[in-house]
């Protein structure tokens, strides 16, 4: 059973690494405006910008 | 005309590296375009640092340095793309519910990742107890939950402990007591069983109870700041920007709200006075439905005194504000208003009287159940287990969501049909109704004036009234354009203040104003005597002519939806401020028959009282400034948006759109919505029910009580989602 003496903790790291992503991403604010970021994503002005 | 200085001082706030701040509604966003638009138009402005669109609440927040920046060019620029800025100050309440909510959510995100690792590590124990599990991997799989478990509700579990540590110091009970109880202890007795090398152990309990009822609080958390969040957002598109006239006779336009006694004001016609005040020049005649509920207009002349939220029909006057002292109308409602507020607050919800009764016998049978088991010779160790799987048991995951998620549903239908709650007990409020009372101006009657003669007239004629009057900004002249909305705009339109437009149309000069303007005056003569609150457009081309009659009219669907009140077997009553005549007719028309008028705001409110003395519970329903202190003495009470701030500040809710039918599915929604808050609190009385005696017996494992828990709290959660479809029928067509 000594295989669990590193996939436990690997398992666990994994899970923390998701972890802070989440709290990162909701301290820089990405989950003030879902709406607007599902819409952004459709804006395609920066493409003709660099066509120029 | 250039465009007049901006102030807005007070508003903004700065940033500790020496930027400034400042957050905006944005009027006439309609699409995701807008986003890109306005961000791009605000790219190039020198000194501003970010612009950012919140596409979510519609608002713009500017961030900028004092060198160099106009915050004037932003306004003048987005006006020009047909946008309008609406600055405002985010009220403390707002930020620190922002706050609030974030918080939840991050204890959430720490209690679930917890509560997913530690539930893999109690599944292999569980499963292991089948398959002989080694004691050794046993020991190791608890040390390591408890590693989790530790500190993960050492921070998620802050919310609870805080609050049940508050209840106990003002020697009170509430629901977080016994959960900070459970958890606890939960804890404490696991980790004792982990260094002793027992067999079982209740991370896996405590945690995901933290988890489930951090879910139910963000839920509700967020819920609430959504409709905050819209609802500030109207109020600033009501505050109006008050033209201020410097010393110099300078323009500048500040926020209504910063206004100070003294201060000169400039209001042109058409908008509506942004403070109470005393004429210093010019006159003018003031639609004061708004404040009164009278609908015939007053005209004012120099030294009258004027009230803010009244609107300005012919001339432009200038005021000095005069918004300070407790003798004006607004002190006065504002008097009342808190009077009525702080008798309504003893009201106690639902969920509350719950747990006021429960969280007692939820300590007493644990308590009960220790001293039974150290009766029956159960070791002191066996007997605390047992008690803490009857705390743990107990604690109401299913009662936490119980009423929050049908809260949550039921409002969130609510919302897209174009009604915003304001308060957190408003649908236990209004489930309970059994009077509704109305105000007649702006809330029986649309708010705004219709031309009722159009169809005397040819169609031809109307048009060219509607498309003349849309180069107008008068209020009349608006409610002729409304008579035909689609009519084209026409490019050349001169206006002149106070009396009317005219336009070149085939050749021939169009004009629509006053019938003075329009050289009518002996047709107004035939017409004889009006109705005092009938007012008077005129219209000629040529030789053709007509004189457009506009009055208040019910909204559309008032007579059915009154109907459909009075089937659900409620009792309705009108009162008004208007005069009684009119308040007569209203009621005829719509067949109800206690009715009174000529009503002053205390009178209303003593009227409210007495029905309520007579134990009835009374929704009014009204959008005055007059209403105001009624609205709040009420049981429950609604307000379309077009009123004024006051009265959406004192409304349960408010409702959007120029339709009645809002109400009617308000106080459906709420019945419905009570229903199953009565059911969810049944389904969680039954799980006690079984799961009570089985903890008390000893025989719940950590498996049983973990599956119970997170069963009944799903079914919970599924039957308020019932509550939804209920209220989408009349979504349709809303904003």
């Amino acid at each position: 059973m000594t295989v669990l003496l590193f996939l436990v903790p690997l398992a666990l790291a994994l899970g923390f690494v998701g972890l802070m992503g989440f709290l990162w991403s909701l301290k820089s604010g990405q989950y003030d405006d879902l709406d607007g970021a599902a819409q952004r994503v459709l804006s395609d002005d920066d493409i003709e910008e660099e066509g120029r | 005309m250039s465009a007049p200085a901006l102030d807005f001082e007070a508003l903004v706030t700065r940033g500790k590296d020496g930027s400034f701040r400042l957050e905006a509604a944005i009027e006439g966003m309609t699409c995701a375009a807008c986003i890109g638009d306005i961000e791009s138009a605000l790219r190039n402005l020198p000194g501003l640092i970010a612009a950012r669109v919140n596409y979510t609440n519609r608002r713009l927040s500017l961030e900028w340095r004092e060198s160099a920046f106009e915050l004037a060019g932003v306004f003048e620029r987005l006006r020009r793309m047909g946008y309008r800025l609406h600055p405002f100050e985010l009220a403390s309440g707002e930020r620190a519910e922002e706050e609030a909510s974030k918080r939840l959510l991050r204890c959430l995100a720490i209690a679930a990742f917890a509560a997913m690792n530690i539930m893999l590590l109690s599944a292999a124990v569980w499963i292991g107890e089948d398959t002989d599990i080694d004691p050794a991997t046993r020991d190791m799989f608890h040390g390591l939950s408890a590693l989790i478990a530790l500190p993960a509700a050492a921070f998620a579990g802050q919310p609870f402990f805080e609050s049940a540590f508050n209840a106990l110091r003002a020697r009170r009970l509430n629901m977080d007591v016994p959960i900070s109880l459970g958890v606890v202890l939960a804890l404490a007795m696991s980790v004792n069983e982990t260094l002793t090398h027992a067999p079982r152990a209740y991370f896996d309990s405590a945690i995901m109870l933290l988890a489930f009822l951090l879910l139910g609080r963000y839920l509700d958390a967020a819920m609430r700041r959504k409709t905050r969040g819209v609802a500030a957002n109207l109020a600033a598109l009501r505050a109006p920007l008050a033209c201020r006239l410097g010393a110099d006779s300078r323009e500048t336009m500040v926020a209504a709200a910063a206004l100070r006694r003294g201060d000169r004001v400039l209001a042109r016609p058409g908008e509506v006075l942004p403070a109470d005040g005393v004429v210093t020049a010019r006159v003018s005649t003031l639609d004061e439905g708004i404040v009164t509920g009278e609908t015939a207009r007053r005209p004012v002349s120099r030294g009258e005194r004027v009230y803010a939220g009244s609107l300005n029909h012919d001339g432009a006057l200038t005021l000095e504000v005069e918004a300070a002292g407790a003798g004006t109308l607004l002190g006065e409602i504002e008097r009342l208003l808190e009077k009525a507020t702080s008798a309504r607050s003893r009201y106690v919800r639902l969920a509350d009287r719950v747990s006021r009764f429960y969280a007692p016998v939820v300590h007493l049978a644990a308590l009960a159940t220790a001293l039974f088991w150290l009766w029956r010779g159960a070791s002191i160790h066996d007997a605390l287990v047992t008690a803490i799987s009857v705390l743990i048991v107990t604690c109401p995951c299913a009662l936490a969501l119980a009423v929050p998620a049908v809260q949550v549903v039921a409002s969130g239908a609510l919302f897209r049909g174009g009604v915003l709650l304001n308060a957190a007990d408003a649908l236990e409020r209004l489930a309970q109704i059994d009077t509704v009372v109305f105000d007649k101006t702006g809330t029986l009657t649309s708010p705004h004036p219709c031309v009722v003669n159009a169809r005397d007239f040819d169609s031809e004629i109307v048009e060219c009234a509607a498309s003349l009057a849309r180069a107008s900004s008068h209020p009349l002249a608006q409610a002729v354009a409304r008579a035909r909305p689609d009519a084209p705009l026409l490019a050349d339109a001169t206006e002149e203040r106070g009396q009317g437009v005219r336009a070149l149309i085939d050749g021939a000069e169009a004009r629509l104003g006053s019938p003075g303007f329009c050289g009518l005056e002996e047709e107004v003569a035939h017409l004889g005597a009006l109705a005092p609150d009938v007012s008077l457009v005129a219209f000629r081309h040529g030789a053709r002519h007509a004189l457009f009659q506009l009055r208040q009219t019910l909204r559309c669907d008032a007579a059915q939806t009154l109907a459909a009140l009075a089937r659900r077997g409620l009792a309705m009553e009108i009162l008004s401020g208007d005069r009684a005549e009119a308040v007569e007719s209203v009621a005829k028309a719509l067949d109800v028959a206690n009715w009174r008028g000529g009503l002053k705001p205390a009178e209303k409110v003593a009227r409210i009282e007495a029905l309520r003395a007579a134990g009835h519970k009374v929704l009014m329903v009204g959008d005055g400034l007059n209403d105001a202190p009624a609205l709040a003495s009420a049981h429950a009470s609604m307000s379309p948006i077009d009123a004024t701030q006051f009265t959406q500040a004192a409304a349960a809710a408010v409702f959007l759109g120029d339709r009645l039918a809002p109400v009617l599915a308000t106080v459906e929604t709420s019945v419905e919505a009570r229903r199953v808050m009565r059911q969810n609190l049944a389904l969680s009385a039954i799980y006690n029910l079984f799961a009570v005696p089985l903890a008390m017996l000893g025989l719940l494992t950590p498996l049983i009580a973990a599956a119970a828990m997170s069963g009944s709290s799903l079914l919970v959660t599924l039957n308020a989602l019932r509550t939804g479809k209920q209220a989408r029928g009349f979504g349709e067509g809303a904003p």
